[in-house]
């Protein structure tokens, strides 16, 4: 009879372990499958097909400005003549959508950097659209009935065609590293929201490092307990807990329409992000203070130290690991935040890459979120590659983080 | 052209700070040199002098720098003209920041259709006098204010504790801003939220059923007021919480038990970084996931067992979140777990009991109202989430308690109404702010009640 119990207990212990093990089996699963569905998705975005093709300038007259030819003329003739039998106009319209728009543009910033090609025939490789390149990369299903895919027998005849002859090969997409936003998805790059991203970050970085290590410092050492203090400490503690939404809103609010500030420039979005991310760092910096040990502050004070000489000449060294540690931890929250930027206008459609604090511009996580809504079928694959890359500086940040406590953390 | 003026002004100030540094400091060094007994060392004299004459100066430009739009859009108003007025407010608005953009550049105001050569003459004029203004300010500020902190310093003079008093007080000034965040959270929803309240009851906002913002364009097409009743987002929000949270109290609780109570240190340190990479992810990443994997996996599923599911489902959205709130959960109830006294465990164990019983009958009831309080911070970050909700919740508000169909949150709402271009008087995005106070208290309520209950949790045990 007890022995049966105790047979019963330990199944139940066993099972009890067991659940424990499933929860955190279920969630590494989940980790797994998110970041292999990215890395799987993104693939194609990584490579583009180009098409090198033989683009002929000597009929260009020299005299002409370089900056007026007509460069996309240029680029669908010369693509033209690889099919002499298309002579239909709307054929040869179908035609033309096989190459990227852009390949006129690439052509002129060849030109612009190379004036000596400007008279010569040459061989210059160009851009694909998306729907060719996926065709080329074996995303498009052939067997489907043709009206169900995006290219119809003729255009895949062509593409067929076209590769029969060597003239496409696969390439690292450059693009994708070194562009900024664009409404081609084989133009499209995720450079410029990366500046923006850093800019932002920046911002939040200026304001938000210093008067949260301050403020840390004051509520810890200066502040006399009384309601003022206490009410602070309420707040700080609140914020912290606060949805990030709603500094957005406050940005929108107060910062935008208040002190009308331009919309969409990473200076609001940098004010924004550091008061999201000042409690974080207020509370982290005021623990690392609270570990230095009170024997070094009471030896600086017995020495005949000044308050204000004890924290910036003993405390705070020792405690700088920690409070690095903790700012960076919160900076890499705010790096990876959208929500309160889609309020504050950084949602915009901007090709440009920013340059300073008051241009447009958006940020990392919200160019996965436009990205994310673009119908393309080839904006996929780029937003999978956005947040691998998100993802894969979140990891380097942290990982600085990581190193700096290992190596300069002391041990008391 | 506006940076140049930040930056002519910020030198003045320090050029200013720097000097009267140098003189005060050097003329405590005369004390020194004179043998007379210096109360204070020389550097302190001189950051007392150039802190009392930089300050006062830094103040007036901050608020020059706060107010600087209004003060530019005043000056501006007058000179545009009424042709342009006649044309309505979006190019009022043009004209206005126009101006603003190019009121330094003389030449382009002249050459622009918007103003005649004698009016850009003069807006440009009284522009070059403001400024010269501003800096004449800013410049005898400084000098006066440091004349005057000059003549207190004198050999007895305690100048370390005042660089000291004045350093605190500018630490207090810096504590002061997450109250100055709170209070500007508070009242700019409340002022927008009073305004969305003039226009639309406040009943039907609270107690209305029906949620169609859209305000029409034309005054005479059907609907045209839009309907405001909040009552479908809070369920929506609701229902997706509550998935969330099916999926995170459990998975969570369980991950943290086993970390604390039956993983060897090696497995431990293998295991956490799972945990703590899951809380690093962006939101948005898991926002895309849900969208695109997770939505329509649900949904094909739903559909082999014969269920008519929608793609932006509640169960998807839902599950994401749930998996993103799980190291919050576990985080939080591991804290708490370890915070029961050791003497219980030791003594459940010692009585015979397995570690399941110990920590199902002893540790857990120990530990329940901090468990409680992790498990309502979770909910108030599920609540207040947005992007997994943004991207892979729908935006239709339905009344439904069916985790299969798609419903919108509070939060999705939000975004929906505030991104893109509006005016600021619709109700429309006024109602954005309402949503975000009714957000703002759900949390702050959640996050006190957690408070309370850890703080007297832990009264218990100390």
């Amino acid at each position: 009879m007890s022995s049966n119990n105790f047979k019963k207990r330990h199944r139940a212990e066993k099972r009890f372990k067991a659940y424990g093990l499933i929860s955190l089996v279920t969630a590494a699963i989940m980790l797994i499958v998110i970041i292999g569905s990215m890395i799987y998705k993104s693939i194609p975005a990584f490579t583009n097909y180009t098409l090198d093709l033989e683009v002929n300038m000597v009929s260009q007259s020299l005299d002409t400005d370089i900056e007026e030819i007509n460069y996309r003329g240029i680029v669908r003739d010369s693509f033209f003549s690889l099919f002499p039998e298309v002579q239909d106009r709307s054929e040869k319209r179908k035609l033309s959508k096989l190459i990227s728009s852009s390949a006129g543009y690439s052509l002129r910033d060849f030109i612009i950097e190379n004036p000596t090609y400007g008279n010569k025939k040459f061989y210059f490789s160009v851009l694909f659209t998306d729907d060719s390149d996926l065709f080329y990369k074996g995303y498009v299903d052939v067997y489907l009935p043709e009206d169900e895919r995006r290219l119809d027998n003729q255009e895949i005849f062509w593409l067929t065609k076209l590769q029969s002859r060597g003239r496409v090969e696969s390439k690292i997409s450059r693009n994708l590293f070194l562009n900024g936003d664009s409404r081609e998805p084989e133009v499209a790059g995720f450079y410029g929201a990366t500046i923006g991203s850093l800019i932002t970050i920046f911002v939040t970085l200026v304001l938000s490092f210093p008067i949260g290590v301050i403020t840390a410092i004051y509520l810890e050492n200066f502040a006399i307990k009384n309601r003022i203090t206490d009410f602070i400490e309420v707040n700080i503690n609140n914020l912290a807990a606060v949805p990030s939404i709603i500094f957005g809103l406050l940005g929108l609010a107060v910062f935008i329409n208040f002190f009308g500030m331009p919309r969409s420039v990473p200076l609001v979005g940098g004010l924004v992000l550091s008061l999201m991310t000042l409690p974080t760092i207020i509370i982290t910096t005021r623990s690392s203070l609270q570990s230095v040990p009170p024997s070094i502050r009471e030896a600086a004070l017995a020495m005949g130290a000044s308050e204000m000489q004890v924290v910036f000449q003993h405390l705070l060294p020792a405690a700088l690991p920690g409070i690095f540690t903790g700012a960076i931890i919160g900076l890499a929250r705010a790096f990876g935040e959208s929500a309160p930027l889609l309020l504050i206008g950084m949602v915009a459609f901007i090709v440009d890459i920013p340059a300073s604090i008051n241009d447009p511009a958006t940020a990392l996580p919200v160019q996965i979120y436009l990205w994310a809504d673009s119908p393309e079928r080839a904006f996929v694959a780029k937003t999978s590659a956005a947040t691998l890359i998100l993802i894969g500086l979140l990891i380097v940040i942290n990982l600085v983080a990581v190193i700096l406590r290992k190596r300069y953390e002391v041990k008391w | 052209m506006i940076n140049t003026d930040l930056l002519i002004s910020l030198s003045l100030i320090i050029v200013s700070g720097l000097l009267s540094f140098s003189l005060a400091k050097g003329r405590a060094r005369l004390y020194l040199v004179n043998n007379e007994p210096l109360r204070s060392m020389p550097i302190y004299h001189g950051l007392y002098v150039s802190l009392w004459g930089m300050l006062p100066s830094l103040f007036l430009l901050f608020l020059f720098l706060l107010f600087k739009s209004n003060i530019l859009s005043a000056l501006v108003i007058p000179y545009i003209s009424d042709t342009t007025r006649e044309l309505g407010s979006d190019e009022i608005i043009y004209v206005k920041n126009f101006l603003i953009n190019n009121i330094s550049n003389l030449k382009t105001l002249i050459d622009s259709e918007f103003l005649t050569i004698d009016k850009a003459k003069s807006l440009s004029d009284k522009y070059s006098f403001g400024r010269i203004i501003l800096f004449s300010l800013i410049f005898i500020l400084s000098v006066i204010s440091s004349i005057a902190s000059f003549k207190s310093l004198s050999v007895r003079f305690d100048a370390r504790r005042k660089v000291e008093n004045i350093f605190q007080f500018i630490f207090f000034l810096f504590s002061t801003m997450a109250v100055l965040t709170t209070m500007g959270i508070i009242f700019s929803l409340i002022f927008e939220t009073l305004r969305f309240f003039s226009q639309v009851s406040f009943f039907e906002f609270v107690f209305g059923t029906h949620w169609s913002p859209q305000t029409a364009i034309r005054e005479d097409q059907v609907g045209s007021s839009g309907s405001f009743g909040a009552i479908p987002l809070f369920t929506g929000t609701l229902l997706i919480t509550s998935v969330a949270m099916l999926i995170a109290a459990p998975l969570g609780l369980y991950s943290a038990i086993f970390l604390s109570q039956y993983a060897k240190p090696r497995t431990r340190d293998l295991l956490k970084p799972i945990l703590e990479i899951l809380a690093g992810i962006p939101t948005v990443v898991y926002g895309f996931f849900a969208a695109l994997t997770v939505g329509p996996f649900v949904r094909s599923c739903g559909e082999y067992l014969g269920l008519t599911v929608a793609t932006e489902s509640a169960l998807a959205a839902g599950a994401v979140m749930g998996v993103m709130i799980i190291p919050y959960v576990s985080s939080l109830s591991d804290d708490v777990m370890s915070a029961v006294p050791v003497s219980l465990r030791d003594g459940s164990l010692a009585l015979g009991a397995t570690k399941a019983e110990t920590v199902s009958k002893v540790i857990f009831p120990a530990a329940l109202p901090g468990i409680v309080s992790a498990l309502l911070l979770a909910v108030s970050r599920a609540i207040g989430e947005t992007m997994i909700v943004v991207m892979a919740a729908g935006l239709a508000a339905n009344l439904t308690a069916n985790p299969l169909s798609a419903v919108t949150t509070v939060t999705v709402q939000i975004v929906t109404l505030l991104v893109g271009d509006q005016e600021f008087d619709s109700p429309k995005t006024l109602a954005a702010f309402a949503l975000g106070l009714m957000l703002f208290v759900i949390t702050l309520i959640l996050n006190i009640f957690a408070m309370i209950i850890v703080r007297k949790y832990r009264e218990r045990y100390e």
